[in-house]
């Protein structure tokens, strides 16, 4: 789509309180997409994992309200479920996220417009994960410059709080599921991330990175549990930047 | 310090503000700082990208290889023939996400009312 509205607001007069409305609740309207039903369905999932777990719904929803990515979240549990302590948990939880940096490098200069405060971008980056990450990088092109913080601020909080409710009502139903269902659901996140990573991978390094990952991540955790996501990171992540490197980044797609 | 070592009801909270939170708003903040000063071709990114997929990756294969709860009554094989199955699919109709979910599910669910009912 041809970028035709950002000369014509770049000269005219700050938007007015009406207009940042209206496009917050088209930010909204944009998440009812089949991504949104993807991911809804994913923190079905997640919120069974948190269910087993032992966490309270009130905790669980307080965790999808303030760390929103599911990868940090699932990795939270799994460090909670390994007993380990705070600083191992921060630990895995920010190795997990690192990839959270570079989206939001990628999505700022989109967002941001001539008048745009700084504060306003550091606040709409807590939205930031894989989901609205993608509806934004989609559809941000078809909004007024000037109007594309408010239409992201609809974006992202009304995806937080409708998974918000779907993780309350998932507390409240779990217990009537039968076994099979469970089981199912608990499928949904792997698979979920299993393509959806795949999908968003930029450069043949990063389907090697994965490939490497999905095979050393079981291998480490047998040998080195404490420790097996970093070192599957570094190890897979590594190689995967050397075939790059090598290939002259003949690789990119 | 674990998640269940202080007895009170803000513990847990304060918990997942600093391991959860605080460990990823943190990621978001520097990337906003960085915004606009890094190439999103730049070599530095590929490399920060490369490791954090392997390391989402190796997540996910846990997940499937060592699952908790109800989903540990099925077998490995089971698993991971449904996550197979499911990602072929995905490939074969276009990188569609929402088919790869749709074939694994179907597949688990057959294998799993199969086991029951052999």
């Amino acid at each position: 789509m041809p970028d035709v509205n950002d000369s014509a607001s770049a000269a005219s007069s700050p938007p007015t309180a009406q207009e940042c409305l209206l496009w917050y609740l088209r930010g909204c309207r944009a998440v009812i997409s089949i991504p949104a039903v993807i991911l809804a369905s994913s923190f079905v999932g997640f919120a069974a994992l948190a269910v087993e777990a032992g966490f309270t719904m009130a905790q669980t929803v307080f965790m999808t309200a303030v760390i929103w990515a599911l990868p940090a979240k699932v990795v939270l549990i799994g460090a909670v479920l390994a007993g380990n302590g705070l600083a191992a948990a921060a630990f895995a939880v920010a190795l997990s996220s690192v990839r959270l940096a570079p989206m939001v490098v990628v999505l700022v200069p989109e967002l941001r417009g001539p008048r745009t405060r700084n504060w306003v971008l550091y606040v709409l980056s807590h939205f930031v994960a894989v989901t609205s990450w993608v509806i934004a990088l989609e559809n941000v092109r078809n909004v007024p410059r000037d109007l594309r913080t408010s239409w992201y601020a609809g974006v992202g909080s009304s995806l937080i709080m409708l998974n918000m409710v779907v993780v309350a009502v998932v507390f409240m139903i779990a217990d009537d599921l039968p076994p099979i269902i469970s089981a199912a659901l608990f499928m949904l996140t792997p698979i979920y991330f299993l393509t959806s990573l795949w999908a968003s991978a930029r450069e043949r390094a990063g389907h090697i990175a994965m490939v490497l990952g999905l095979i050393m991540g079981p291998l480490f955790h047998l040998v080195i549990p404490d420790f097996s996501l970093l070192a599957t990171g570094m190890a897979g992540g590594g190689l995967a930047y050397l075939h790059h490197r090598l290939s002259g980044r003949g690789g990119t797609t | 310090m674990t998640f269940s070592s202080i007895d009170t009801w803000w513990w847990p909270y304060l918990f997942i503000l600093i391991a959860g939170w605080l460990a990823t708003d943190s990621w978001r903040f520097l990337g906003v700082y960085l915004g606009g000063r890094l190439s999103e071709k730049s070599d530095l990114l590929v490399l920060v990208r490369c490791v954090a997929t392997a390391l989402v990756a190796a997540v996910i294969a846990n997940l499937i290889v060592f699952p908790a709860g109800p989903l540990a009554e099925t077998t490995i094989r089971l698993r991971v023939f449904s996550a197979a199955i499911g990602f072929a699919a995905f490939l074969w109709f276009g990188k569609n996400v929402l088919v790869g979910i749709v074939v694994t599910e179907v597949v688990l669910l057959s294998g799993m009312v199969l086991a029951t009912y052999s």
